[in-house]
């Protein structure tokens, strides 16, 4: 697999406050990489700066220090190339659905033709499931099809990434299932490469192949970089049977509730090789996918 | 009080709170006391308020009839002080709207300057805290000297109190359209223009036609003291020359209209205001 993006020493501080002296660091050293086609969780207290990393990684907010490579040219704004699924929808209120998601298509493809545009639209309403809500304003839609609209106006510009700021951390949990499942199966059909931040284990483990475990806040980083050895197609309902799933829970929950705190205090010694937990056994830096970045 | 729904007892009530006011006017307004014994020559001078003890306040029945005969010829034109109310409200109109096209021209696109850069709002707003306050006629001698005409004046008059509520609503509404519409447009890489027209201009509406009802408010006000000011023609006019011709019954079919007008701009603004909002 190709390394799509790879995220090197990225650090982030505010100025002091007045009376001290040393500026206040949210996170910092936080290396990891993202391969083509692949679907990385990135999980951590509140505070850990995990929203700044994926604004970072979108273009929309600057690092105090340390590069995102894509393609190995560094980020220096937004692109059309990473597509954001925002936590709280951010759909346009005034247009109806249809038009939320052409003016993404209109963005990326200026020169298309009108039919292409509503071409493209269709495809991804049909994709999303939202067939027949095409004219509503998203006031008149529930939490979860907003955010289907969130992910079909995403997904409309066929992004070569998609960054996911806790998409369904707003929804209630009936809701929250189902669209879990469509993005597993969305993910599995078009191969999307995805990066998405989450509180929520249970929905790492059923999407991610790879779970980044950030230390609290301040001066957090990546503490380990978790395994998902849960075979694919997972499904919500009996992921839980799976032999790996239970040792995988523990084991993050383990870590959110103790070893975030002390890890952060006796940091690894190499942060940009934070050590791989393959299930049973701490894989050695030599055999992570985090291979030595020069 | 009859029963049904609430529109149509409030539209009760204020009928009858009409007719007790005008039952109280029309009882303060009787004649007082008898036929005085005078000059037959010097009744005919001092007219009915001295001979007959009548009230120098017209009666609801005479103003009544001044509307009837105002509004059965709004537009006879018979000189420079003899004009339908019509024609005289027309002018003052006309003023008002085309001092408030000025300040939308003038108070929009600067007030998104002003709400785009935080600069621009530093380096503007002691200019904007100082100018906001100033009565509007204050700058009456200053537009007679410098535009050398009177109609022109009371434009500019309009254009300057018109412009301050449509420049600072403008610049609140787009200094606050919601950070992660904007970011959804810079992620789509929506270059400035279409960023303005698309996104703030819609997210910002609905205080921007807040702004243009205000002002719009503020300019009829304003309208009717600049033309007592100036003179010669529009509704201000008509109130100063009717008083000085000792017409109250004239004076007040005036500011019923002047009342009637004003709603009528405020109403208009509101129903655009309905246009362009939406639901969060």
């Amino acid at each position: 697999m190709r390394r799509l993006i790879s995220v090197e020493g990225l650090a982030k501080s505010f100025a002091p406050r007045r009376g001290a002296t040393d500026p206040i660091s949210v996170f910092e050293s936080v290396w990891f990489a993202v391969d083509e086609g692949e679907f990385v969780c990135l999980i951590g207290h509140s505070g850990c700066g995990k929203t700044t990393i994926l604004n970072v990684l979108a273009g929309i907010e600057a690092a105090s220090a340390g590069v995102v490579l894509v393609d190995d040219r560094e980020v220096s704004g937004p692109s059309l190339e990473r597509a954001v699924i925002f936590q709280s929808h951010a759909l346009l209120p005034w247009l109806s659905v249809e038009r939320n998601i052409a003016f993404a298509v209109r963005s990326r493809w200026p020169e298309a033709k009108r039919d292409e545009i509503r071409r493209r639209v269709q495809r991804a309403v049909d994709l999303v499931q939202l067939a027949g809500a095409e004219k509503k304003r998203p006031s008149e839609l529930s939490g979860g099809m907003k955010q289907r609209v969130g992910i079909a106006r995403a997904l409309a510009i066929e992004p070569r990434m998609l960054l996911m700021d806790e998409p369904f951390s707003a929804l209630d949990a009936l809701t929250r299932g189902s669209l879990q499942d469509e993005a597993a199966r969305l993910c599995v059909e078009t191969n999307q490469t995805v990066f998405m931040i989450t509180h929520d284990v249970d929905e790492a483990i059923l999407l991610a192949d790879r779970i980044l475990l950030m230390t609290n806040g301040p001066r957090a980083r990546i503490a380990e970089i978790v395994v998902n050895t849960v075979p694919r197609p997972r499904r919500r309902y009996d992921l839980h049977r799976h032999a790996g799933y239970y040792p995988l829970r523990n084991h993050i929950i383990e870590f959110l509730m103790e070893r975030s705190q002390q890890v952060r205090d006796a940091p690894p010694a190499d942060p940009r090789h934070p050590p791989v937990v393959c299930l049973g056994g701490i894989a050695t830096p030599a055999r992570s996918k985090l291979e030595t970045i020069q | 009080m009859p029963r049904g729904p609430l529109a149509l007892r409030a539209a009760f009530l204020s009928l009858v709170l009409f007719a007790a006011f005008v039952a109280i006017w029309h009882f303060a307004t009787l004649p007082m006391g008898g036929r005085a014994a005078m000059d037959p020559e010097y009744a005919k001078l001092m007219g009915a308020g001295a001979t007959h003890g009548k009230s120098a306040m017209p009666t609801p029945l005479d103003v009544g009839a001044a509307i009837v005969g105002h509004l059965r010829d709004p537009f006879f034109d018979r000189g420079p002080n003899t004009k339908g109310i019509g024609i005289q409200l027309a002018y003052s109109i006309g003023r008002v709207l085309i001092g408030f096209a000025l300040a939308v021209i003038v108070g929009v696109p600067l007030g998104f300057v002003i709400g785009m850069s935080p600069l621009m709002h530093r380096a503007l707003d002691p200019f904007v805290q100082v100018l906001k306050p100033i009565s509007p006629l204050a700058w009456m001698p200053l537009a007679l000297y410098s535009i050398k005409d009177s109609a022109l004046s009371s434009i500019f008059v309009i254009f300057i109190c018109a412009v301050w509520p449509l420049l600072i609503n403008t610049a609140f509404g787009v200094a606050s359209v919601r950070p992660e519409w904007l970011n959804v447009a810079r992620t789509l890489e929506v270059g400035l223009w279409r960023r303005s027209l698309v996104v703030i201009l819609p997210a910002a509406a609905p205080t921007i036609l807040t702004g243009m009802r205000i002002s719009v408010s503020v300019a009829w006000l304003v309208i009717v003291a600049a033309e007592m000011l100036v003179g010669g023609t529009g509704i201000g006019y008509f109130v100063w020359n009717e008083w000085n011709n000792l017409s109250l019954s004239n004076v007040i079919t005036a500011i019923l209209l002047i009342g009637a007008v004003g709603m009528a701009l405020d109403q208009a603004l509101a129903w655009g205001g309905r246009l362009v909002s939406y639901a969060e």
